[in-house]
């Protein structure tokens, strides 16, 4: 609307400083961090450079491989499961049923007070040896599992958790759903389609921006999950739940390795990269977007 | 439903309809049962003794007790809950505000002027998004060392005066990229400056969008943990996030009751908020999305 441009730079001022300060700076500093044995309890100026032997160390590191291990399993369990049942759940609540805020309501609920201390301290309750699973599993003649105990299943129980926070994906989907005009249905019906037919020829295919949308927030979110691991079942047992974001915490401010876990964060940071590069990479085969909708500029 | 309009329909497809309905019906019911028990059980849990906790599936409790509360409100520590729940308090109000203001500013700035390398600033404004935070942790756990900032809450706040979360920022830009501009020409015909026009009149327009920011920034601002936990090292600072947490160190093998009373406080605030501005949130979450 208005062509001064030196009033509109006045504007995103705070942004730039605040990009300059508070990210681009730590983003760069993270990085020869990483390059040198800084320790937290010292001065800066006391780290060596050590080129990259934090690199070469994790190599060597089995604590590291397992715990990268056990990332991408958390990531590739949790992410295509959390959106598949979002989808289902999405597509089953936007037929035209009675009292469907109410469901919507129940469904979201979860996603806004799941990433919060008091409901993984819930969790751990309801996993625990005498807690609400197990005496659920009992009532109907099922012995009791030690979930948080066994290397098995402790994972489980996070997965369980993010999972129960489907609803945010949920209501995106909604959205999407409803922005499909329903004149394609009805010249499908038409035509005869199935209704399995016109998901796949009609819904699945309109909705791939939003599944785009949803993809990426998810994987990003997944990548950086710590409060299941740190609260409910510390990293453990045997560090079958040891994901990349605890055990960065850990190497800084438990054992002071900055340069270790500047480096490990680095890794980190560049596997999200590659996974959110390939998806914008490949949303030109896969994802369709309504030729009304080409103005959308740098999203 | 489609089917029903068929003529041709007969026999058993005649109740098709009603069949679908209810498998629909069932599994919403079932799927929702499941989404809600966590939490009826949380608050049952809060007001039943520890062995009922111990032994019984349901969530009402049979001998209601407040025991949980009081013992749990008082805590392991030194300092009562309350404190907790200021201290959380004092983080999360100025985290808001500051977070709306500076979010306001910048988007108005993005989304009305012609700024030199705005294709450029916009992508780095996305770029934040899906940044890894703990990428910068320790870099800038040192930065607020070196300003005197540990122990204290600037550091949980500070940064967001800048607009550094830009998933707000982007929010209330699709937001103004959907408004008319005839009133905010108008005011500038009137008279008015570029920041009489974003007070005066675009700010009362985006009030839905402003709520939804705060609304999101206040959830997550209550959820922060990794934060305060690297940040705060006195107790008496403490929000309820570490409260909770120490409290399962110090009494989980006895005190359940206490520690699932605490929880369902802990949780009020934003139980209660989600409830009277539902549209907010989901207005927030798919406008990034589905407006995109």
């Amino acid at each position: 609307m208005y062509s001064n441009k030196w009033i509109g730079s006045l504007y995103i001022t705070p942004f730039v400083i605040g990009f300059l300060l508070f990210t681009a700076f730590p983003f760069v500093a993270s990085f020869v961090l990483s390059l040198t044995d800084a320790r937290l309890q010292d001065q800066l100026g006391a780290a060596n450079f050590v080129g990259l032997s934090n690199y070469t160390e994790m190599a060597a590191d089995s604590t590291f491989r397992q715990s990268l291990g056990v990332t991408f399993a958390y990531v590739f369990i949790t992410v295509p499961l959390k959106l598949a049942f979002a989808l289902f759940i999405a597509v089953v609540l936007n037929f035209k049923l009675k009292g469907i805020g109410l469901f919507r309501t129940a469904f979201y609920l979860p996603s806004i007070l799941g990433g919060s201390v008091a409901i993984a301290v819930v969790w751990r309750f309801v996993f625990a040896g005498d807690g609400l699973l197990n005496q659920a599993l009992a009532g109907i003649g099922i012995g009791g599992v030690n979930w948080l105990g066994e290397p098995t299943t402790a994972m489980f129980s996070i997965v369980l958790l993010r999972l129960w926070q489907f609803g945010s994906a949920m209501v995106v989907f909604l959205a999407g759903l409803k922005a499909i005009p329903e004149d394609l249905y009805e010249a499908a019906d038409l035509d005869g389609a199935s209704r399995l037919k016109q998901f796949f020829m009609i819904t699945l295919p309109l909705l791939t921006p939003v599944l785009f949308f949803n993809f990426i927030m998810q994987i990003v979110q997944a990548f950086q999950e710590f409060n299941g691991p740190y609260i409910i079942t510390a990293g453990g047992p045997l560090k079958s739940s040891y994901l990349l974001p605890l055990m960065i915490y850990e190497e800084a401010f438990k054992y002071f390795n900055l340069g270790y876990s500047s480096a490990l964060s680095w890794v980190l940071f560049i596997i999200i990269a590659v996974f959110t590069a390939v998806a914008f990479w490949s949303q030109k085969h896969w994802v369709f977007y309504a030729q009304d909708r080409d103005d959308k500029g740098g999203h | 439903m489609a089917s029903s309009l068929n003529p041709a329909d007969h026999g058993w497809r005649k109740h098709l309809p009603v069949i679908n309905a209810f498998v629909r019906y069932g599994l919403l019911i079932l799927v929702g049962f499941l989404m809600i028990y966590p939490l009826l059980w949380m608050i049952g849990g809060a007001f039943k003794n520890n062995a009922e906790i111990f032994s019984s599936v349901g969530f009402i409790p049979k001998n209601p007790t407040t025991d949980g509360f009081i013992n749990g409100w008082k805590t392991s520590t030194e300092y009562t809950f309350a404190t907790y729940l200021l201290n959380t308090m004092k983080i999360v109000v100025p985290k808001v505000i500051v977070t709306v203001i500076s979010s306001v500013i910048v988007a108005y700035g993005f989304a009305r002027f012609a700024i030199p390398g705005r294709k450029w600033l916009f992508a780095l404004l996305m770029a934040t998004v899906l940044l890894p935070k703990s990428v910068l942790l320790i870099p800038q756990y040192l930065m607020f060392r070196e300003f005197g900032w540990l122990d204290t809450y600037l550091p949980l706040y500070a940064p967001q005066a800048f607009a550094t979360e830009g998933f707000f920022v982007f929010m209330i830009i699709q937001f103004m990229r959907s408004l008319p501009l005839d009133m905010e020409e108008a005011a500038v015909m009137d008279g008015c400056n570029s920041f009489q026009v974003l007070t005066l009149i675009v700010c009362p327009v985006i009030l839905p969008a402003i709520i939804s920011v705060a609304l999101f920034q206040f959830m997550w601002s209550m959820n922060d943990f990794i934060q305060p936990l690297i940040y705060l090292s006195s107790v008496e600072k403490y929000p309820v996030a570490l409260a909770l947490k120490m409290s399962i160190d110090v009494t989980e093998a006895t005190s359940w009751n206490e520690i699932l009373a605490m929880s369902t406080i802990a949780l009020a605030p934003s139980l209660i908020l989600f409830f009277l501005a539902q549209k907010y949130f989901v207005e927030g979450v798919t406008s990034g999305a589905v407006k995109g």
